[in-house]
């Protein structure tokens, strides 16, 4: 699943060439852990299973104590994520005034579930707690577009103009 | 260190500073309940059921990781702290299977017994029924099974796999109510790089890690009449099975064993032990011939398939040194299906071998594809003795008053050196007595190289120093291994057990577990190995036998075939 290069040794290192350029910058103790998944996540942007391995080994640690980590912070993502992130507000001003409603209908459009990717590696659904605009509820943020007020009917064309 | 002196309970305690308030208690017999402390581990204060309350403060704390204070004074009865604790325990019994009946652990289980202690009842449970878990198991074996539904996140296996075996297979993974222990990406134990050494399971207070059961399989055997069954019983199972029958550990039930796998039904019934000896015959002649041509030294013991996969995952370098002598259940398996069948005039493929196992990683190492040298499978089922007792319950066998029975002839005769194979030191010492007697025709005084940690000694052999260094624990069998990797041993045999204190420790071995039993379970086999009439390996007359009749001599041709095997590298992770 982690690469598209099979397991050849070459394209391996081949695709683990920038991690190991992060890795060079950190010496080999566990409290670099976290930067360390964080500059490989923003360079790969997630974190596949090769290159958890990588920065397992390179820290003397076990795959499953690196995997407890990442699962721990839900910064971290071990799937690929969408080129557009769409976050749908779950919070009370927003639950109050229909945010179910509007979750459902991104759901529908794209073909997924809360927190999902579509094959097309376009768009990823997350849901959150408040964005803090609960004025303009309810409401949802692609990437960092706040699109407020919104009913079912709007969202189809919203998303349209990410494609 | 001063001493501090505190209340609890009304009682006056003196103790060390630095003491834990569970210790204080536990040192004038106050029975604290706890459950993720474990004292063979580090504190984790997770569960907090050991909840007491500091009278001077009016708080509850937890005892087990709350330093005992000059002048503290303690309650473990008051009312608040009853109340606490039996709420804590309910909490963790809402989120929990309510499948007592059907789990491996019923009788075993530390939950289930603060819960019977602190008469918490269903109707109590179900008041606070919320959302429950509902997480697929991981149970394709071969050797554990895992059901994370029972887990109550009390992280002893974790800090064990961690701490003692240094391994670290499990993990806490994700966060809040979906925390779960797991393996990396939730990947089936068996695809990982755990020994499956069994400790984990051994030192789970529920049933969210146990064996994989063969029980059935051995039953549809025993019921097969076209089936020849032939069962070998492990070194360490004489010492500790007797503890599922309420023995005190370490009694020597050797005769009753014997007995009860007759009345089973099974049609033989040999010893893993003589193959024990054959394993230091050839072993030992290995480790011989590698002294005299310096190479590959120091050798390392193969008994252990615990230790065998971790070694291929984590020292693959290091293969060279591991002894590619298989494993005595393997050895036995294999010329159960050869030299057995033979000598009885029997079609090896009629024949289905089962072995009583202090281990559940025999169960994996059975299921090594290289391990089929009889030409068919060599081992067809593993039954830990913990398996082995419920079966013996099963049929209501009143296996304290059995009359002892022999073993059976011609793979049941074995001397002291092959029982010392169930502790650790077992191994090394029955090597070094039969490569010793074979070089200098003196005999070998006894070793006594302890059960626990690490142990070193040396012995001279004519005008040779051989050095010998023992582990079990696999975190301290790295210490050794590093050093070999560095080129910097001074050892020439190393013996590694991946269980603390070998195989009487194993992941298979009766419930619960702790130090004292241990040391208790491996001075029942200390005990045997002095009253044997025969202790060395090559005197054993049904050996001597073996070769004259069928092997030839150590290392031969067909020794190499059947009885010695190579390994892989895995990936470390
Ligand atoms: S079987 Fe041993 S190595 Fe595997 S997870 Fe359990 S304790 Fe760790
Ligand atoms: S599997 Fe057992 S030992 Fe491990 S955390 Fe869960 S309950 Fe504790
Ligand atoms: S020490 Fe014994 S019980 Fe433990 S894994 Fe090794 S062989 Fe099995
Ligand atoms: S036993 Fe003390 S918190 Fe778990």
């Amino acid at each position: 699943m982690a690469c598209e290069c099979g397991n050849k040794k070459e394209s391996l290192d081949k695709y683990l060439a920038p991690l190991r350029e992060v890795l060079k910058n950190y010496e080999k103790e566990e409290k670099y852990l976290i930067p360390i998944l964080q500059e490989a996540q923003d360079e790969y942007g997630y974190l596949p299973e090769e290159v958890l391995k990588e920065i397992a080994s390179y820290l003397d640690l076990s795959l499953s104590q690196v995997y407890g980590v990442v699962t721990f912070y839900t910064q971290f993502h071990l799937e690929p994520r969408g080129k557009n992130i769409i976050r749908v507000c779950m919070g009370t001003a927003c639950h109050v005034r229909g945010g179910a409603d509007v979750l459902a209908a991104v759901k529908d459009a794209l073909g997924i579930e809360n927190g999902e990717t579509t094959k097309d590696l376009k768009f990823t659904l997350e849901t959150v707690a408040c964005i803090g605009a609960c004025g303009l509820a309810p409401v949802i943020m692609i990437n960092d577009d706040t699109h407020g007020r919104l009913t079912p009917e709007k969202i189809p064309g919203i998303l349209a103009s990410y494609k | 260190m001063s001493k501090i002196s505190l209340t609890i309970d009304d009682q006056i305690v003196q103790v060390e500073e630095g003491t834990t308030i569970l210790e204080a208690a536990r040192e004038v017999g106050i029975e604290i309940p706890t459950l993720c402390y474990h004292p063979d581990l580090s504190l984790h204060g997770a569960c907090r059921v050991c909840v007491v309350e500091d009278l001077e403060k009016n708080i509850l704390v937890a005892s087990c990781v709350t330093p005992a204070v000059d002048g503290m004074r303690i309650s473990t009865r008051s009312a608040r702290a009853r109340r606490a604790r039996r709420r804590n325990v309910i909490l963790l019994l809402a989120n929990h299977p309510n499948d007592c009946l059907g789990c491996d652990r019923n009788g075993t289980c530390e939950l289930q017994k603060i819960a019977y202690s602190l008469g918490i009842r269903r109707e109590d449970v179900d008041l606070l029924a919320g959302e429950r878990r509902n997480l697929p198991l991981d149970d394709i074996g071969p050797a554990l099974k895992r059901d994370p539904n029972k887990c109550i996140l009390c992280g002893r296996c974790v800090r064990l796999c961690e701490e003692i075996q240094g391994v670290s297979a499990l993990q806490f993974s994700n966060r809040g109510f979906d925390s779960i222990v797991s393996t990396a990406f939730g990947l089936p134990q068996s695809e990982i790089n755990c020994a499956n050494c069994g400790q984990c399971a051994t030192i789970c207070p529920v049933g969210a890690i146990t064996e994989v059961s063969e029980i059935n399989k051995v039953w549809d055997a025993l019921e097969d009449d076209s089936k020849h069954v032939v069962v070998q019983t492990a070194p360490a199972i004489q010492a500790t099975i007797g503890e599922e029958f309420g023995l005190e550990p370490g009694t020597v039930v050797t005769g009753k064993l014997v007995a009860a796998l007759r009345k089973l039904g099974f049609d033989r019934v040999f010893s893993t032990e003589f193959t024990a000896d054959l394993t230091i015959m050839e072993e030992g002649h290995e480790f011989l011939e590698r002294l005299q041509e310096n190479k590959n030294l120091p050798q390392i013991t193969s008994c252990c398939p615990g230790w065998v996969k971790y070694a291929e995952h984590n020292y693959p370098d290091l293969l060279d040194h591991v002894s590619s002598a298989k494993s005595p259940q393997q050895m036995f398996s294999a010329l159960a299906k050869t030299y057995y069948a033979e000598k009885e005039g029997l079609d090896p493929e009629k024949i289905f071998t089962v072995s009583i196992m202090p281990c559940t990683a025999k169960k994996f190492e059975k299921e090594r594809e290289e391990l089929r040298d009889s030409g068919y499978k060599d081992t067809d089922a593993v039954l830990t003795t913990r398996e082995l007792a419920r079966m013996i319950k099963e049929v209501g066998l009143d296996f304290v008053n059995l009359e002892d029975e022999e073993y059976d002839e011609l793979m049941g005769k074995s001397t002291g050196a092959a029982t010392i194979f169930g502790t650790t030191g077992g191994v090394a010492e029955a090597a070094v007595r039969t490569v010793k007697e074979k070089l200098t025709g003196e005999p070998l005084e006894r070793l006594n190289l302890g059960f626990r940690g690490v142990n070193e000694t040396k012995v001279e052999i004519g005008d040779r120093v051989v050095n010998i260094a023992i582990a079990n624990g696999l975190k301290n069998a790295a210490k050794l291994l590093d050093e070999v990797r560095a080129g910097k041993s001074k050892y020439d045999f190393i013996e590694i057990m991946a269980c603390p204190h070998g195989c009487v420790g194993g992941g298979g071995q009766p419930l619960p577990m702790s130090k004292e039993k241990k040391d208790k379970r491996a001075q029942g086999l200390a005990n045997i190995d002095k009253n044997k009439y025969i202790r060395k390996s090559h005197e054993n007359p049904m050996i001597i036998k073996l070769y004259e009749d069928y092997l030839g001599e150590p290392l031969s041709e067909k020794s190499h075939k059947l009885l010695h095997t190579s390994y892989k590298k895995r990936a470390k992770n």
